[in-house]
């Protein structure tokens, strides 16, 4: 795949604030990638910077091979949606859909059948005289996009798309614009702060914090993977704990030594352990193994969280674990009930602070 | 970041915006500033002309007495004011959209119509002059009595904003608490109407210190500072003493300005977007008592505008009080005749339709375009620069500036165009604050999504957000135009023998002694702009609901 955008050392001040701190990354052609992190992290003002409705206070941003950085953003190839979708409200669907097709020296049947088409698209042939008022969410942010793909622009860009719809559309959303994004295999970046949506669309994530960008990969790598305590805690529920080198394969968490896979540097380091990889050891035999007391049992549906008070060497510290909920069931486990919990070596990782 | 054609499109109006501001306030105000400095053969002589205005009694007493009766005013027209608005905003009596149609009567007229209009209910001849128990109409009571019927809609209109935006749910707690209701008005409704009350207030004192009209119908020898600089300027042809006077008159109003920005600003900071429309409950005596005073109050506002109805239509007061329409011949009389009423017509549909254009392009770029920070804070600067400047002040200013043989716009001078120039900048920033309020209203992202689309700003600004503004676009224009009709200040000094003025044809037959003629001309700008009032509203509840189906929801 050919590299398509690529956005170069670029720094951005508002006043005295720096908003994004040398931001280097690729986008292939034809790639969805998901800009990820929490609110004032700096994703968004990211995406205006690429689309030119910010302009950046150093670094460059190329485009298919063009430098763009200092194009204005109608002379930028991009189409974009907002989390407010900004339908003009006064314009009918086919209106809204055509605003970009007008100037384009296309003629009136051209630009009838590319809507038509559009509408095609995104299922909503029925409504192409409709105001904005006349639909619903979902509905108007189909349109919006729609609108945004109606000049078959070179990028797409969709800054929190889908955060001001109810739940079950959003869900249903979510997967009809990966598939449309997939269908005209057009080059997207999206920006969001809902991590379930990310490892759900992107076909790779930007992590960013504090306006730098903490980790990047495929959804499963930063998942599985994390490289620093911020991912490991950002993306999922973990557990981090501060960890003594004791050899190159075992660590020191509050006086108790557990084993792991990873290679140990540093004398001192963060690990993360996600509470689905620690089991429950039903015969407290073997490596890893540590005693506690069940605080709390969290139901999460199919799973139940525990809340586990561990009796470290040094201390006593709560741990997540999920267990099946069938298992807590059959069992009949309940809280204050003492159990025995297993650290696989595997499911120790450590990250950067 | 390079520029675009958009770019370069909105420098260059905002370039022109700013230029016409430049033109029509910033050099004006400078010329009459730099000609108080002067004297009568143009040499700069520093502050003589100052020393000579406050070693001169009677003239440095109109400071005290323009004072008094601004402060008198502000008093009483605010208490009135706060009551009438409380009941239609906190109670739920019958008759509020009369009521409130009522009150806004004296915006429709000219100021001076009130002081006519006293003159005869409680001059020499005047049917209740035994009210007042031998004290003069012709004074600081005339002027105070007149003042408040000329300033009472402008109070209520900000008062009725700032009650509104009460947050019902304020008082949902307030209830749930069982908080009694004094102590929920001191608490709740008064606090977030305290700005609103401010501001009301120095928008009261600003209008009666810098208004001419009443005080120069109804004031007898009680000498104000607008006052003095007309009679400096037409009587004595001192201009350089009316410039002097015309910076003491500044002052006050620049004050007053600068709090009504910072109190208007708080005002906002309190409004949030989820707060949620209060709706009164019922209390049948307190509807009844609000209802009673709404209804007093209304009847003064008619007995003042009947009065003047009444004496427009008698053939001689007080000696033939048969009806007739011998008032109405103006063509007899001093002052213009029919014409000042037609050219009245024309100066305000012009200001009307330019100062509407100019306004909204205006604001538009002030608070839509991308680009050019600094070029649009300049011009919203320059936007909210008018407010500050009293009318007359204004005129005297075009005098200087457009009569001087020097200057090439000096072409203007005596046209109908200065009169359109000098009455669109004295009500701009009004106007523009209105605009503004509509076009925030609009998700800024249009615009980023237009140029995304590659289509140009203006594209989307006539599609799509001159479209939604329309209600905005017809207040605007319908503010220009009363305005236009009534104002005396800022036009008193520019017309000419071929465009003389209804308003000022009111205040000339006065002074000429035709009173009644005087009334029915005032009466004729009263029916112009009901009449366009009525006409607006079919429009907008009419005509601009099939044109706006797009605001209802119809699934």
């Amino acid at each position: 795949m050919d590299q398509y955008l690529s956005v170069k050392n670029v720094v951005k001040y508002f006043g005295k604030f720096q908003a994004l701190n040398n931001i280097n990354f690729d986008v292939n052609e034809g790639e969805f990638v998901c800009i990820l992190g929490p609110s004032g992290c700096g994703k968004t003002t990211l995406l205006r910077v690429i689309a030119g409705l910010e302009s950046q206070s150093e670094g460059t941003i190329q485009q298919n091979n063009n430098d763009i950085s200092l194009l204005p953003p109608d002379q930028r190839d991009f189409g974009i949606v907002f989390q407010s979708y900004a339908l003009f409200p006064n314009l009918t669907v086919k209106d809204n859909i055509s605003f970009g097709l007008k100037t384009r020296k296309q003629n009136r049947n051209e630009i009838d059948s590319r809507v038509d088409e559009l509408l095609k698209l995104v299922g909503l042939s029925d409504h192409i005289n409709k105001y904005s008022a006349q639909l619903s969410g979902g509905e108007q942010q189909r349109v919006a996009l729609a609108r945004a793909l109606a000049p078959s622009p070179g990028l797409l860009l969709l800054d929190e798309p889908l955060s001001a719809l109810d739940a079950k559309v959003r869900q249903h959303l979510r997967l009809e614009i990966k598939n449309l994004q997939k269908q005209l295999g057009v080059t997207t970046i999206m920006v969001t702060h809902d991590q379930e949506e990310a490892l759900t669309m992107a076909d790779r994530i930007i992590l960013m914090n504090n306006g730098v960008i903490e980790q990047e990969g495929s959804p499963q790598d930063i998942y599985s993977k994390p490289t620093t305590a911020f991912s490991a805690n950002f993306i999922g529920t973990t557990n981090l704990f501060k960890a003594k080198k004791i050899s190159s394969n075992s660590i020191e968490i509050h006086g108790s030594v557990l084993e792991c896979n990873d290679n140990i540097n540093d004398d001192v380091s963060t690990v993360t352990i996600r509470p689905e990889d620690i089991k429950i050891s039903d015969s407290g035999e073997g490596k890893n193994i540590l005693s506690g007391t069940i605080k709390e049992l969290e139901f999460l549906g199919s799973n139940i969280r525990g809340h586990i008070e561990v009796n470290f060497e040094s201390d006593k510290a709560i741990v997540l674990c999920n267990f099946a909920a069938e298992y807590i069931q059959n069992k009949n486990i309940q809280t204050n009930a003492s159990i025995n919990i297993s650290l696989q070596p595997h499911a120790i990782k450590i990250v950067k602070e | 970041m390079k520029k675009s054609r958009d770019d370069y499109l909105t420098l260059f109006f905002i370039s022109i915006i700013g230029f016409y501001i430049l033109i029509s306030l910033a050099f004006p105000m400078y010329a009459i500033l730099s000609k108080s400095f002067e004297n009568k053969d143009g040499d700069f002589i520093g502050f003589e002309n100052y020393q000579s205005y406050f070693e001169n009694s009677s003239l440095v007493y109109s400071i005290y007495n323009s004072l008094f009766v601004s402060i008198v005013t502000m008093v009483i027209t605010i208490s009135l004011a706060f009551v009438f608005a409380y009941a239609l905003t906190k109670s739920r009596m019958a008759g509020k959209g009369v009521f409130r149609s009522i009150a806004m009567i004296p915006i429709l007229v000219p100021s001076l119509l009130s002081g006519i209009s006293l003159i005869y209910l409680f001059g020499k001849q005047g049917i209740f002059r035994e009210l007042l128990m031998g004290y003069e109409i012709y004074g600081p009571i005339g002027i105070i009595i007149a003042e408040v019927f000329y300033t009472f809609p402008h109070a209520l209109l900000i008062i009725v904003t700032a009650l509104s935006i009460g947050d019902a749910r304020l008082y949902e707690a307030a209830k749930v608490l069982r908080s009694k209701s004094i102590r929920t008005f001191f608490t709740v409704t008064l606090p977030s109407a305290k700005y609103g009350v401010i501001s009301a207030a120095f928008v009261v004192f600003t209008l009666v210190i810098t208004d001419f009209g009443i005080p120069k119908v109804i004031g007898g020898n009680y000498n104000v500072l607008a006052v003095d600089v007309y009679k400096q300027v037409i009587g004595q042809q001192n201009f350089e003493m009316g410039a002097v006077v015309s910076m003491v008159l500044v002052f006050p109003a620049l004050i007053a300005f600068a709090v009504d920005r910072i109190v208007q600003r708080k005002q906002v900071a309190i409004l949030t977007s989820r707060s949620v429309v209060h709706e009164p409950n019922e209390s049948k005596t307190f509807d009844r008592i609000m209802f009673g005073y709404c209804s007093v109050i209304s009847a003064l506002i008619l007995t003042i505008l009947g009065m003047c109805l009444y004496a427009s239509l008698v053939t001689f007061w007080p000696y033939n009080l048969t009806l007739s329409l011998k008032n109405y011949q103006f063509d007899l009389m001093d002052g213009g005749g029919w014409d000042s009423y037609y050219n009245s017509i024309r100066m305000a549909s012009y200001t009307a339709v330019f100062g509407t254009i100019a306004v909204f392009a205006g604001a538009y770029f002030v608070e839509k375009a991308r680009s050019l920070k600094t070029g649009r804070s300049i011009l919203h600067l320059l936007s909210m620069m008018p407010m500050a400047i009293p009318g007359l002040v204004l005129g005297l200013a075009y005098i200087f500036f457009f009569n001087h043989p020097d200057n090439p716009l000096n072409f203007l001078y005596g046209t109908m165009a200065i009169l359109v120039i000098c009455t669109i900048t004295h009500f701009y920033t009004v106007s523009h604050l209105t605009a503004l309020t509509s076009l925030k209203q609009i998700d800024n992202e249009f615009e980023h999504v237009s140029s995304s689309l590659k289509q140009p700003f203006y594209k989307t600004f006539f599609r799509v957000t001159v479209p939604i503004s329309l209600p905005a676009i017809f207040e605007i224009g319908i503010y220009f135009f009363v305005n236009a009709m009534t104002t005396v200040s800022a036009v008193v000094f520019l017309y000419s023998s071929k465009t003389t003025l209804a308003s000022v044809a009111v205040l000339n037959m006065d002074d000429a002694g035709d009173i009644a003629p005087a009334a029915a001309m005032g009466m004729m700008i009263f029916y112009t702009n009901a009449a366009v009032r009525i006409v607006y509203v079919l429009i907008t509840k009419k005509i601009l609901v099939r044109f706006q189906n797009w605001r209802v929801k119809t699934t």
